[in-house]
């Protein structure tokens, strides 16, 4: 590890250590340089912040930090600078942010730039606040100075800066370049949230007439004068590399330019650089590699689920231990024991995973859907040996990414890099992966065992509950990495337990496998939220208690659980009578500072099951957008379903066996339910939604079928266990 | 050398005539709304219209679609059923990545055009092509009765 990045990793752990926030006092930047529009921009503009821009032209322009992926943080973060500026929404601009952690780090994560644990509005808040409270009083400031009013007897209605008693109006684009002149104040007051107009209120996207005419950029959409595009022969097994290669049949191919062997800590391998991906992908396939697989994996997922199992019956290490669960165990009237299980998966965005490196002398540019700024300039910049500040990225649109465009070895970016470096040019280079390169490249959700035991006295009180975890570790040698033995996100949920048990706990290990793990929607959520939330189904069943009330009983001392499954039940009908061909599911969950509750509504029809409906409640805090939460309850339902119903990567003698939508099904239009989402109301600080309503379906719709079927589900995804929906 | 009618204007390509559609679009003409997905016509990203069938550009060689009219998401919006689609779609706030939503928006048209009033199994049939990762589908569904609706 170099100096840098240790300090990284120290500044990092402490900050996340003090639960510090820091705001990012407001100040004076240059107008930010257009990654893609004309040089000649107006130097009249208000800049009073990195955060945001006011142009003569009425135009206010919000810089996010945050990669747009899909989860509306655009028009989230724009919602909230245009509040406090009491904005007209259509004069909303929004514009990605360069690489610069001194300026665009994330709050909840120190000193590091990136997108992701849905903490984007979460941590932009309070900065957001105080950046548009800050352009606000420089706009009034102005308007008075000029109008010789007192500052406090002026009003912003609709983007109109007024003085009712002499009737004089200003817009914003009369005032900016007075109020550039102004020295910015530092104790601008944000708005009391009793005057919020835009926010809490369900707006538009301002993303969607773009994503929707086909003119939105993404990196796939990228092109440069002179770029050439590289595809590449990715070793068939993990930790494979490179032997030997034979370009001589590729090399004659019409519009290839070059073929290079590359090597970056993550993987090896052969790229073809063409002027075109059709050129390049034909000779890329025309290549013929020698591997040399001396440290290659041979594995198979069989293999490690039988090995997982014999761990979980041995006692990991101690994430949480409340009481005594082994003498609570030995002395219970009643010990229930079930074993969950959840495959390899992988994000399978709908862009398959991209980068564009343009490697200059001294410097270089990147063009990418970026979600982990810092990590990837860091490892680029080693790559070339060149300051980290050297290394210039361009934001795009990413065409999803549930994680992994983040990836913490900064895999794609740095095969772009090492590719571009290898070849020698100057021009850029477009790596572009295949549908079946990106799902064998690795990087998936780990595979998990979880083995609990519950243990009831004689009045069939839950007295015990013993949870062991067996799965790889996604943390360990990241930046996000701790010292001791337990990876948190390996635990999360499974730790935190809300449930009132005077015996508890949580084991957890951790197995090194060669198979590269990585963050995926919910990250531990999505596995300990199956296992914790079916168990107690099944406990609830054991004991002929209703799932409701038995989870009411356990969350007396949670509050907000107890609001959401309340919410949920209400909306839902749980308390009605159900025919006997009906059957409801439920499960609640807490991730990312919120919490969500869903009930799924199944039906036993002639030709099948069917998932009819799905009610969600939720708990985000302030609601910034109530359209994007709904969108996100949405659509983390539909993620989280896609992976219960099929979700499946296996592996066999080392190699990936799935490649493409034909055997890694996703969810289509006819399996997606309703979904109808009621969103608790609170004033706290805003919370996450990309995330958490992705965990609670799986146990929501297992809980559902055990009712339907009489046959508890302990192991995904659905299907093979030769369980389909209709 | 081929010539292909897109959108109603002639372009001519010194691409090989194996060349999937797609990519004389995005990498040749610069038509890059039209999205690379699966490479399989497993996923839709990449539907365009041939002589008004939507159709997935992908798999399909342009020396197959040299007279056809070829219809993208940048020409959609010539037709009125074309441009209610893509107005839906905005009012529903259909999209959230994006990155499929040319490719429905495609189907969503084709589909309209012969059927101006889809029942559920009708959009159900005519979108089952079409992935969305953001599982946006319950939007689109509503988007597509939207844009019947402003139709009738």
């Amino acid at each position: 590890m170099s100096t840098m990045e240790s300090n990284l990793f120290t500044a990092t752990r402490r900050s996340v250590l003090k639960g510090a926030a820091a705001l990012t006092v407001a100040f004076w930047l240059p107008p930010a340089k257009r990654a893609f529009a004309d040089a000649a921009g107006t130097s009249n503009e208000l800049v009073p912040n990195a955060f945001l821009r006011i142009g003569a032209d009425d135009s206010i322009t919000v810089i996010s930090k945050h990669l747009e992926m899909g989860q509306g943080v655009y028009t989230g973060l724009a919602t909230i600078v245009a509040e406090e500026l009491d904005a007209d929404w259509r004069q909303v601009r929004v514009e990605g942010a360069p690489a610069d952690a001194s300026k665009y780090n994330n709050t909840a994560w120190g000193p590091i730039q990136g997108t992701g644990g849905s903490t984007s509005i979460a941590n932009s808040f309070e900065q957001l606040t105080k950046a548009g409270a800050t352009a606000r009083a420089l706009l009034v400031a102005a308007a008075a100075q000029r109008w010789k009013v007192p500052a406090q007897e002026i009003t912003i209605e609709s983007g109109i800066v007024q003085h009712a008693a002499s009737g004089k109006r200003a817009r914003f684009g009369e005032l900016v370049a007075d109020a550039a002149k102004l020295p910015v104040p530092v104790d601008a007051k944000p708005k009391d949230p009793s005057q919020y107009r835009l926010i809490g209120q369900p707006r538009p996207r301002v993303d969607s007439r773009e994503k929707s005419t086909g003119t939105a950029l993404y990196t796939q959409d990228v092109r440069l004068p002179g770029m050439l595009t590289a595809v590449v022969l990715h070793p068939p097994r993990f930790g494979a590399k490179v032997k030997s290669f034979d370009a001589a049949k590729a090399k004659q191919m019409r519009g290839v330019h070059s073929v290079v062997a590359f090597e970056t800590p993550v993987r090896s391998g052969v790229a073809v650089l063409a002027t075109d991906f059709w050129s390049a992908k034909k000779a890329r396939d025309a290549l013929v590699v020698e591997w040399d697989e001396t440290n290659a994996f041979r594995g198979s997922s069989d293999e490690l689920l039988a090995q997982y199992r014999e761990l979980a019956q041995k006692p990991g290490d101690s994430a949480r231990n409340d009481g005594n669960v082994a003498e609570a165990l030995g002395k219970a009237a009643r010990v229930l024991e079930a074993t969950y299980e959840v495959p390899y998966l992988s994000h399978a965005s709908m862009e398959p995973l991209n980068c564009v490196v343009r490697i200059g002398k001294d410097e270089c540019e990147v063009w990418n859907g970026e979600q982990f700024q810092t990590a990837d300039q860091m490892a680029v910049a080693k790559l070339l040996g060149i300051p980290q500040t050297s290394v210039k990225i361009h934001q795009l649109y990413a065409g999803g990414s549930f994680g992994r465009r983040a990836n913490p070895l900064s895999d794609y970016v740095l095969e772009a890099a090492a590719i571009a470096k290898a070849a020698g040019v100057t021009v850029p280079v477009k790596l572009v992966w295949t549908r079946e390169d990106d799902l064998r490249a690795g990087f998936f959700r780990p595979m998990f065992v979880h083995t609990l035991k519950a243990g009831l006295d004689a009045q069939g009180q839950l007295i015990a509950w013993q949870h062991r975890i067996v799965g790889q570790s996604i943390l360990a040698g990241t930046l996000f990495g701790g010292p001791g033995p337990i990876d948190p996100v390996s635990v999360e949920g499974a730790a935190n337990l809300p449930y009132a048990i005077p015996n508890l706990s949580v084991e957890l290990h951790s197995p090194k496998i060669p198979v590269p793990v990585q963050w995926w929607r919910s990250v531990g959520s999505t596995h300990t939220a199956f296992a914790t939330e079916c168990f107690l189904d099944e406990i609830a069943r054991a004991t002929g208690k209703d799932p409701y009330l038995f989870r009411r009983e356990l969350l007396a001392n949670h509050p907000r659980h107890l609001a959401v499954l309340d919410l949920a039940v209400e909306k839902s009908g749980w308390k009605n009578k159900l025919a006997p061909d009906e059957a409801l599911g439920l499960a609640v969950h807490e991730s990312f500072g919120s919490v969500v509750a869903e009930v799924a509504h199944l039906r036993k029809r002639s030709d099948g099951i069917k998932l009819e409906r799905v009610t969600c409640a939720v708990d985000c805090g302030l609601a910034i957008n109530p359209n994007i939460v709904a969108m996100q309850m949405e659509g983390g339902i539909g993620y989280g379903l896609s992976a219960t119903l099929d979700g499946l990567v296996t592996l066999k003698d080392g190699r990936v066996e799935q490649g493409n939508f034909d055997d890694y099904p996703v969810l289509r239009m006819s399996q997606m339910p309703p979904v109808d989402v009621h969103i608790v109301p609170r004033r706290e600080k805003p919370s996450g939604v990309g995330e958490p309503s992705t965990p609670v379906i799986a146990p929501a719709l297992c809980n559902g079928l055990a009712v339907l079927t009489g046959q508890p589900i302990r192991s995904l995804p659905l299907s093979a266990q030769g369980i389909r929906l209709v | 050398m081929p010539t292909l009618t897109i959108n109603g204007t002639k372009y001519q390509t010194d691409a090989d005539p194996d060349t999937p559609l797609l990519w004389v679009l995005r990498d040749f003409l610069g038509l890059t709304g039209s999205k690379f997905g699966c490479g399989k016509a497993l996923c839709g990203a990449c539907t365009v219209h041939i002589d008004g069938a939507p159709t997935r550009s992908c798999v399909l060689p342009i020396s197959a679609v040299e007279n056809a009219q070829i219809t993208t998401i940048e020409g959609i919006a010539n037709s009125p059923i074309g441009k209610a689609v893509q107005e839906a779609w905005i009012a529903e706030d259909v999209p959230q990545c994006g990155y499929c939503q040319s490719g429905q928006i495609m189907s969503a048209v084709a589909l309209l055009s012969t059927n101006r009033e889809p029942s559920d199994a009708d959009i159900d049939a005519a979108m089952s092509g079409n992935i969305c990762r953001c599982a946006t589908y319950g939007r689109i569904r509503a988007a597509i009765k939207r844009a019947a609706a402003s139709l009738a």
